[in-house]
């Protein structure tokens, strides 16, 4: 049964006239997540999970025509069943499931397997397509445990503060900055920056609880964020606002931190390997649960992802999207979901 | 090893120099005797020879992971690195070994004779005991360089702020003879196995670049011109009968030049002499690429020697039969040094730097464009009453290099780094023109920023045609301005042609792949045909 296509435009659904993520404007398009490579401008009808709806709305415009559905919550379209699962990546993050005479496509947008304790925890989904991300389809990125990870970041943090130093940390505005909040939740006051802030507050305003935070007001007294924990979108590496902050002991927090020339490559004073993406084993996992007859690797290593799942007997194939790039260098030189 | 663990990751993730000094300092104040000085013996060279064989521990990692060659292949060139490609593929430790650093060498060590059962054993039993880091130190206290930036002269530099004593010092202490198993660390840097009076160097006078009219510098005779030479600039002293080879960096490097001291030890007289180490042959002056294959070498062999047989053009005498006589006019100082080398049987390695004779400023530019024709890279013009002054200081001392020669070409190779470079694309090939396609002409991987590697690293990304492996061919688009001091015709390359030093000097985002140059016009630069 061929459900879905891939065009210029797009991941298209045949019988539905919709698009999945589309990165050319389209009529139709349903959204994974809020991520700026993922929901771009300029589509007539946007579709996407509750919690992404504000989101949508505050980096695309409040006056873009949207509607949303809960996790789980199926909607006729055209004759295909579409619903969304959660997908563990960022807030509101939705596997696309679509169902069109008993064939079941399941597109993931992007994922990570393992609970954040801020995003509703991935859910894997049977299905006879799967079509996932591949950003770090490597055998060479596995994730340490959120525990190990929070216990390594906060003796980071300790040993800033006997240094007498600030703690900054680096992770795009959606996604990270708030999983970074929850990492430091209790260790001491964060101050975030405005393009943070703006976003925590629509996500708070539509009733999503969020960690404590301060707002890194422009022109700061440095005696109020000294020793402190400041959280920052990545662009802001190397800027006047980051220079200002006192003695500040810098962190990059991303998967690519696994390592170490990505670590030393930009001047910081450490690097966390902390992802919102599945690790090697958690897209072996995810890819396996589906029990997929036919497994499409997008965006990433699909080219490696891809071989390696046809030598274990799981068939696929790999697909060209605009999502992210090979590299995802993106994440660690701009911060794309804050350059609006 | 948590303390050595911490001490890796806080060094390897630092650019600054000094940042990884005090790195240094606090793992000197709390490491134990002995690993202190193992810290030692790993930074310096001395490290005992590899145990186990990378081809098995690859091996092994495979039969560990069960996963294809083709992918641990594919995971090692986004690494760049085999030691972590392997301790990031390993799945979770199931227990936890502690142990200090030198318990890990000195079992290392016995494994070296063991059958590779037995280093399997021991070998498998560690990883599956040690976290990501800890298992990536393991790899590399194996064998492998640990490629985090710590030349001798840092840990030097480290261990002076440490203890307190001359760095100097401590170079010639860390250098010299001294065994593990009966020296004690305060013995070590205190240098009790060494006497430092005879070693000890001076600091190296340096010139800054001419940034005057000649006109401006006064009468032609006032001034000694040499020509200025691209090889390690070197301090040699001699001091009852024991000879010593400082570099620039003041890093003892006498035992890489073992000529040199076989002619030194000829000499009768002590001194201590500034000059140039070279690769020489046939009274000649090799590449500085030729040179470069003799550095940092355990060993020396007979077939290297011959190859590139090493000397030494002096420049200066800085002190002469125990007298410091730097504050003597340059003058003076020259004709000690022509005495010393004429009374004295040097051969062909202990040479003179000749002083080029001229009358009128207007000679000498010529002079030192034809420079090049015998690989060197300029002139250096020095006042004849100047003292040897300590460090940079300006006016008595100028270089005065020749102009780089430059072509337009453009990327069509581009491939990863290695260490702190190695998530990027940093190593490039440059074509140009010739007839209706394009010719490689030179690789190049320096002289650009991290925001431009990493904005030519999306480039390849998006227009790379291989999806495996480290080297990648892109679209030919990019265009680079690419300097080099020479140029010869050449039956090895493709292109005819062989560039000496190329490098990136510019990308020329204003110009199309249309607007490069062509290998005709590449050749006419060649002005000394062979």
């Amino acid at each position: 049964m061929k459900l879905i296509k891939f065009t210029k435009k797009g991941i298209y659904c045949i019988p539905g006239k919709f698009y999945l993520d589309p990165w050319l404007p389209v009529d139709h398009a349903i959204i994974s997540h809020g991520h700026a490579d993922h929901a771009r401008r300029g589509n007539k009808f946007y579709l996407c999970q509750t919690d992404s709806k504000a989101i949508l709305k505050h980096r695309l415009g409040a006056d873009i025509h949207v509607e949303s559905l809960n996790y789980n919550e199926p909607r006729m379209i055209n004759g295909v069943e579409v619903s969304f699962f959660p997908a563990g990546h960022v807030i509101g993050s939705a596997q696309i499931r679509l169902e069109y005479k008993g064939f079941v496509v399941v597109f993931t947008g992007d994922y990570k397997v393992k609970n954040d304790y801020i995003t509703v925890p991935f859910e894997p989904i049977k299905c006879h397509e799967f079509i996932t991300e591949s950003t770090f389809g490597l055998p060479i990125y596995n994730w340490l445990s959120e525990a190990q990870l929070q216990q390594q970041m906060h003796d980071w943090v300790q040993r800033n503060q006997a240094h007498n130093r600030t703690s900054v940390f680096l992770g795009y505005s959606l996604g990270k900055a708030q999983r970074l909040m929850k990492l430091m939740e209790g260790v001491d006051k964060m101050f975030v920056h405005s393009a943070i802030h703006n976003l925590n507050t629509a996500i708070q305003d539509s009733g999503i609880p969020l960690p404590e935070t301060e707002l890194l007001i422009y022109d700061f007294k440095k005696e109020d964020v000294q020793n402190r924990i400041v959280i920052l979108p990545p662009g802001l590496l190397g800027s006047k606002l980051i220079k200002k902050i006192p003695n500040a002991a810098t962190a990059i927090c991303s998967g690519w931190m696994q390592i170490r020339g990505n670590r030393r490559w930009q001047a910081v004073d450490a690097g966390f390997a902390v992802s919102d993406h599945a690790d090697w084993n958690g897209l072996l996992s995810a890819v396996k649960a589906t029990e997929a007859e036919k497994v499409y690797v997008t965006h990433g290593s699909q080219a490696t992802f891809s071989k390696y799942l046809n030598e274990i007997g799981i068939p696929s194939a790999e697909v060209k999207t605009e999502y992210g790039t090979e590299e995802e260098e993106v994440e660690l030189i701009t911060d794309k979901t804050s350059s609006q | 090893m948590k303390h050595f663990s911490d001490l890796i990751s806080a060094i390897e993730i630092t650019n600054k120099t000094n940042a990884k000094i005090d790195a240094l300092v606090d793992y000197l104040k709390i490491a134990p005797e002995k690993d202190k000085l193992w810290l030692i013996t790993l930074f310096t060279g001395k490290r005992p020879p590899r145990p186990v064989k990378t081809t098995l521990m690859r091996q092994w990692c495979l039969e560990i992971t069960g996963l294809p060659e083709w992918l641990f292949l594919e995971s090692y060139s986004s690494v760049g690195d085999l030691g972590e490609t392997i301790a990031l593929m390993l799945p979770d430790p199931t227990h936890h070994i502690d142990k200090t650093l030198s318990d890990w060498m000195t079992e290392l060590k016995a494994l070296k004779p063991k059958s590779d059962a037995e280093k399997k054993a021991y070998v498998l039993h560690a990883w599956s005991g040690l976290q990501m880091q800890e298992r990536l130190i393991f790899n590399k206290l194996i064998g492998g360089s640990f490629r985090i930036g710590v030349s001798k002269k840092t840990l030097v530099n480290a261990l002076s702020k440490y203890s307190g004593i001359d760095a100097n010092q401590l170079m010639h202490s860390i250098i010299g003879h001294w065994d593990m198993d009966t020296i004690s660390f305060d013995d070590l840097v205190n240098g009790e196995h060494i006497n430092y009076d005879n070693s000890k160097p001076y600091p190296f006078c340096l010139a800054y670049s001419l940034e005057k009219e000649l006109s401006e510098l006064g009468q032609p005779e006032e001034w000694q011109v040499e020509y200025k030479w691209d090889g390690i600039r070197g301090q040699i002293v001699k001091r009852n009968d024991e000879i010593f080879i400082w570099s620039r960096g003041e890093e003892l490097v006498t035992s890489q030049f073992p000529e040199l001291v076989t002619i030194l030890q000829n000499f009768k007289e002590d001194f201590v002499i500034d000059g140039e180490i070279l690769a020489l042959k046939d009274n000649a002056v090799l590449l500085f690429n030729d040179l470069q294959k003799r550095l940092n070498r355990k060993n020396i062999s007979k077939k290297m020697l011959e190859e590139v047989p090493v000397g030494f053009y002096v420049y200066d005498i800085l002190e002469w039969n125990g007298d410091d006589i730097r504050t003597q006019p340059l003058q003076y100082r020259r004709q000690l040094l022509e005495q010393l080398l004429s009374s004295n049987s040097a051969h062909d390695t202990l040479v003179i730097s000749e002083i080029i004779e001229f009358t009128d400023w207007n000679e000498l530019d010529a002079i030192r464009n034809r420079a090049r024709e015998f690989n060197s890279e300029g002139l250096m013009l020095k006042q004849k009453n100047s003292p040897y002054h300590t460090g940079r200081k300006k006016g008595d001392w100028w270089k005065w290099k020749v102009d780089p020669l430059t072509i337009d070409a453009v990327m069509i190779y581009a491939q990863k780094g290695s260490g702190r470079r190695s998530s990027k694309y940093t190593d490039y090939t440059f074509a140009v023109k010739k007839d209706d396609g394009l010719v490689t002409v030179a690789k190049a991987y320096s002289g650009l920023t991290d925001k431009e590697i990493t904005e030519i690293s999306r480039f390849v990304n998006k227009n790379a045609i291989e999806k495996f492996g480290p080297v990648r061919t892109v679209k030919p688009e990019l265009v680079f301005e690419i300097a080099f001091e020479g140029i010869a015709f050449s039956n090895r390359h493709k292109s005819g042609v062989a560039l000496r030093f190329p490098r990136i000097l510019k990308w020329r985002r204003d110009k199309s792949v249309e607007e490069i140059d062509t290998i005709e016009q590449v050749k006419l630069l060649i002005t000394n045909p062979i």
